[in-house]
């Protein structure tokens, strides 16, 4: 291995060399600027998560020459995906845990603080430490906020005692403690929220991860969903899933059989529902949710509380020279997920340099595959192909779709495969 | 086009690359169909198409007729995998050659992946016994139109021919199945085994 390995890495060396020194042409054959290095333009990307960071990365790949910045506050992101495997006891904090080192490596200007306000005509931003930036382009990709006013007896603190877990980090682990300090056939109750929200299969994969703990470690416990809507993503194969592998541990309460909340007492651990009350050992409340802060703050949702967008560049349609990608934006029929903010950052990025450069727009296909575990070696699939057509991104016709009903279980594990190739791959595409 | 690295280092080698790709004259390139196409690829099967998930496989610096092939199969549902028959239905003809000219200009990566070195040196044997006459410098040579073997995710290979044996993907080679047959029949399971760890050696 050493001979080979000791042979690429000088093929490696001469590569290198060969685009560091020939980087600084691309800016004339890109036609993004026509003054120097300074005028290349500064694009400053607001989050760190899949869209910002893959943002990031995809400008300052199609433009060596811009001027990247990421604002991101915290010097580690855990992502979502995965944090249910993390909750089921079979996956590791930190084979979710990802750094900026490998932005910094390519060029990116990584600041770890907190932005207190954007002024959208003035193009500035202002930091929480003082500073100011200007922009020519901004990328906002905020994730999420939760609407903590929806239902009576929650507030903000109540993620302490009833952690959602849809944030990943500390909620994680704190879920994943109640889990495991439960009582021998107590109660876990999720609270699943309304549309639209973010990770549309993630509460119902969390589900199978809870039931896949319990079955090893408390086979008598029950757990009950109350659902504030009444279908969800990949419902078919879940419930096929769930009673295959977890018999009839899993109880599922849709809106209009009784699933509406009516309120929750924290303290007791009590919740009032149309089905009646209960009394549940553990609570897993996700609420509501809206665009996140920043992105309320600048003015760029409407009434739906996310961000209308034009669908081919991600610009808002608020804000010029503003684009919001993820789980804020208003993507068509392109679910809230870590592949699909990937997916429009590739896009959006692609778009913003070539508006710098005075070009016209791409139309470019977008994507989101999702794999969610209903056991560690069992899992499903929806996947889709969007196009953008008469001004809206659209599903292609005929294409896309879930994993089959009643497939083999070699199919199943099969798919359990890919869950982790794929994560392994965007993961390292977007913070790699 | 093929390279080998240690998989820690490909990725940001690869963004420095497609500067250089620009700087050299093919800028427009970045913005062209195929690559706004190819860009629905990469979460799976990595930046660049060089993969990171055991069964996935990279895709990147593949021969653009395996990769037109490869689509099209999927498309009709003809070759079978869990996904790409949803995710190939959505591409015409036109968007699967221009994503294969994509995917050819870029570097083949090796990936180094465990292997147990002894029965990687029997597996070279067997490689040259019944593969190397079509597959090339041990599989990693495009223009020979057929999928990377060496420094090919394993699990994907181990699947791949799996698939071959148990007749749910068809042979395009009657030759392949004879060869195949052949070495399974003489060195059994444990000759699949070692010719995998010799593929995943990332050796040539």
């Amino acid at each position: 291995m050493k001979n080979v390995f000791s042979k690429l890495t000088r093929r490696q060396m001469i590569q290198l060399a060969a685009a560091g020194i020939a980087a600084p042409a691309a800016l004339a054959l890109t036609g993004c600027s026509t003054t120097g290095r300074k005028g290349a333009g500064n694009v400053v990307v607001i989050g760190g998560g899949f869209g910002g960071s893959a943002a990031a990365k995809y400008l300052k790949r199609y433009n060596p020459e811009l001027n990247v910045t990421l604002i991101e506050p915290n010097k580690e992101y855990i992502t979502c995906p995965g944090s249910n495997w993390v909750i089921g006891g079979f996956h590791e904090m930190k084979q979710i845990t990802h750094n900026y080192n490998a932005a910094k490596k390519n060029g990116i200007n990584v600041m770890h603080e907190t932005v207190a306000s954007v002024d959208p005509d003035k193009q500035v931003i202002k930091l929480a430490s003082g500073k100011t930036m200007a922009y020519d382009k901004l990328v906002v990709s905020p994730g999420i906020d939760f609407k903590w006013d929806v239902h009576a007896g929650v507030d903000e603190n109540t993620e302490k005692f009833l952690p959602h877990a849809y944030k990943a980090g500390d909620q994680t682990l704190l879920l994943r403690d109640q889990l495991q300090s439960m009582r021998q056939g107590g109660t876990f109750a999720m609270v699943a929220p309304p549309n639209p929200f973010r990770c549309p299969p993630g509460p119902y994969e969390r589900v199978g991860m809870v039931a896949h703990y319990l079955k090893q470690n408390n086979p008598t416990a029950k757990i009950l969903i109350l659902d504030q809507k009444n279908a969800f993503s990949k419902q078919g194969l879940f419930v096929e899933g769930w009673e295959l592998n977890y018999g009839q541990m899993i109880e599922h309460v849709k809106l209009d059989d009784g699933g509406k909340l009516r309120s929750i007492d924290v303290k007791n651990k009590t919740i009032d529902a149309d089905y009646g009350k209960v009394k549940a050992d553990v609570i897993n409340y996700i609420p509501p949710q809206k665009a996140g802060k920043l992105a309320v703050a600048t003015g760029l949702t409407n009434e739906s509380g996310y961000c209308p967008i034009n669908q081919q560049t991600f610009e808002s349609t608020i804000h010029k020279n503003i684009h919001v990608i993820g789980d804020a934006c208003i993507a068509g029929p392109m679910p809230k997920s870590g592949h699909s903010a990937t997916s429009q950052a590739r896009s959006c990025a692609a778009n913003i340099v070539l508006a710098m450069a005075g070009q016209e727009p791409i139309s470019a296909k977008n994507v989101n595959t999702c794999y969610s575990l209903v056991t560690p070696d069992y899992a499903i699939s929806v996947a889709a192909i969007y196009d953008f057509q008469d001004g809206k991104i659209v599903s292609v016709p005929g294409s896309g779709g879930v994993s089959p009903m009643g497939a083999a279980p070699d199919v199943r594990k099969m798919e359990a495969i890919y869950t982790q190739g794929w994560y392994n791959s965007i993961a390292d595409e977007v913070w790699g | 086009m093929k390279n080998t690295k240690k998989p820690s280092l490909k990725k940001w080698m690869g963004v420095l690359l497609a500067g250089g790709m620009m700087a050299s004259g093919i800028a427009q390139a970045e913005f062209d169909r195929g690559t706004m196409l190819a860009n629905t690829c990469v979460g799976c099967h990595g930046i660049n198409g060089i993969s990171d998930g055991p069964a996935i496989p990279s895709i990147g610096g593949m021969s653009e007729q395996y990769f037109i092939d490869s689509m099209k199969e999927f498309r009709a549902g003809e070759r079978p995998n869990t996904i790409m028959t949803r995710l190939a239905k959505a591409y015409t003809d036109q968007d699967i050659a221009d994503m294969a000219k994509y995917f050819a200009k870029q570097k083949y990566v090796q990936v180094e992946q465990p292997h147990d070195p002894r029965a990687a040196q029997l597996g070279q044997r067997l490689h040259n016994s019944f593969c190397d006459r079509c597959h090339d410098a041990a599989g990693t040579n495009p223009e020979d139109d057929s999928g990377f073997l060496s420094g090919q995710m394993r699990a994907y290979l181990e699947y791949s021919l799996q698939d071959y044996m148990s007749g749910d993907r068809e042979y395009k080679e009657s030759r392949m199945k004879r060869e195949l047959e052949s070495m399974m029949n003489r060195h059994g399971d444990a000759g699949l085994q070692q010719l995998l760890d010799y593929y995943a050696s990332g050796k040539e």
